[in-house]
């Protein structure tokens, strides 16, 4: 992956980026054509605390709402194939409409602030679960599933002990899309009032100046990164059995 | 005024801002609304959307078809997949905006960038899960490898690369609705600058943006069922 830093080597710095934040930036103003300032950055590095919790907050939140609704209409769609078709067309609307968009269409149930950033988030992220985990179901070899029924298992265990376990990769692996995805798009929280990492990219009705971005940039990448990483380590963790067929 | 009143009368008055021009309260009696706006505003959103799309398709589909005929680069693309989903496509706007410039070149390099993992890692992907055993029989038959490329492998990876260019399509069509901070007017200036349209305005906007992204997403998955060849249809259904 690219140094996001590389990308300022190009070009100029817009003078109005500057304008409206002049006690702030005072360091950078002094060299606007400066893409990151490294004074500023270490003046203000923890204005960035509270937008990262912030972050966090909406993001594990949407996620684990997402996963809770997913992983049901999922159960409840594996033995009701009838059922797919539709519900994979509901989630892909729900998909489909750009999040900004979708928070201004809750604006007038549920308000400005994170439960809309909250709902919206947690909407996008379901198509990406659901299909996963019917993705992990479908995948399920018949001749384990047949080895169970043979021992004697009922559907619901064959379900809980056969199905599902076997099913953890493709699970985990939407988990992993799916808050990856959301870190990103939870930046534009800041529009409908949500906080946030976004508020350090766009606030006061204006873009802020790039050392702010750059910064800002960094934490949803890292964070990112984090979350992927350790949902790698949580599917090892949660499949021992595959260990020695890892390559 | 119920619970239930007050969001339908917002809905209501989103509907008639984007039929009929109004009086902006902050432009000094400026109009502002109207279907003649919409329209502008959604086409300058659906131009920027196709070019970068353009963009994308032409640097990233030739490539991932190659790299997965060749079987070559899977752990770049995977991480290019990643990063791309991990990318804040406001971040990537602001640092255009700030370091590149504002306007319609600017902003559909922007988006191209978007644009560019889904398609070239679906492409991959597609093009490695083709059954070798066609792909075998066409080179016995004399076939070069660009044409097997295209007459073997494309059509039988149709579904995953069109996933590919439905994902972009989607991501960009979705990040051209914050286009406006970088100068390029779309339907989502009516959501950023509500201070001009007010919230009918806002609301008329989101509306707007969502119906452009199902109508898109409506019309690719029938581009889709056009280009599956019948032969596959058959075997699917």
């Amino acid at each position: 992956m690219n140094s996001p830093l590389t990308l300022a080597a190009a070009g100029e710095v817009g003078g109005d980026f500057f304008k409206e934040r002049t006690s702030d930036t005072l360091p950078c103003q002094a060299k606007p054509n400066e893409p990151f300032c490294f004074d500023w950055a270490r003046e203000n590095i923890d204005r960035f605390g509270t937008p990262t919790a912030q972050h966090l907050e909406l993001v594990v939140i949407s996620v684990l709402i997402g996963f809770a609704i997913a992983f049901a209409i999922a159960l409840f769609a594996h033995r009701r194939s009838w059922l797919q078709p539709p519900l994979l067309a509901a989630t892909g609307i729900l998909y489909t409409i750009p999040s900004i968009a979708f928070f201004f269409l809750l604006l007038p149930i549920t308000g400005i602030g994170k439960d809309t950033a909250i709902i919206a988030l947690a909407a996008y992220t379901l198509q990406i679960i659901y299909r996963n985990t019917m993705l992990g179901l479908a995948n399920v070899p018949a001749s384990a599933k047949d080895a169970a029924r043979g021992m004697g298992y009922t559907d619901r265990q064959i379900l809980w002990r056969v199905e599902l376990p076997l099913a953890i990769p493709e699970i985990v692996a939407g988990l992993r899309v799916a808050i990856v995805s959301t870190i990103a798009i939870a930046t534009l929280a800041v529009f409908i009032g949500g906080g946030g990492l976004g508020t350090q990219i766009y606030g006061g009705g204006n873009l802020t100046f790039p050392t702010s971005v750059f910064i800002a940039l960094a934490i949803v990448l890292l964070m990112a990164m984090v979350f992927h990483i350790a949902l790698l380590v949580a599917q090892r963790f949660l499949t021992p059995w595959r260990k020695s067929r890892a390559a | 005024m119920s619970a239930l009143q007050l969001p339908l009368g917002s809905f209501g008055g989103a509907i008639e801002f984007i039929f009929s021009e109004q009086t902006s309260n902050v432009t000094g009696g400026a109009k502002v609304g109207g279907f003649e706006q919409a329209v502008e505003l959604a086409l300058k959103q659906l131009e920027v959307t196709a070019l970068a799309l353009a963009v994308a398709l032409v640097l990233a589909l030739p490539l991932g078809l190659y790299l997965g005929h060749k079987g070559k680069g899977e752990l770049v693309l995977v991480g290019l997949a990643n990063a791309g989903r991990a990318l804040p496509e406001l971040a990537l706007i602001a640092l255009v905006a700030a370091l590149i410039g504002i306007g319609l070149v600017p902003v559909t390099l922007a988006l191209a960038v978007l644009g560019i993992p889904p398609i070239i890692s679906n492409a991959y992907v597609g093009v490695r899960q083709v059954d070798p055993a066609p792909v075998e029989a066409a080179r016995g038959m004399g076939m070069g490898e660009f044409a097997i490329i295209r007459k073997v492998e494309l059509p039988l990876a149709i579904s995953t690369v069109m996933g590919g260019i439905r994902g972009a399509t989607i991501a960009i069509l979705a990040t051209a609705t914050i286009a406006p901070l970088a100068g390029v007017e779309t339907l989502g200036d009516y959501i950023i600058n509500a201070s001009i349209y007010g919230d009918d305005g806002r609301l008329a906007g989101a509306i707007l943006v969502a119906a452009l992204a199902l109508t898109l997403e409506g019309l690719l998955a029938l581009l889709q069922r056009r280009l599956t060849s019948d032969g596959l249809k058959v075997k699917t259904a």
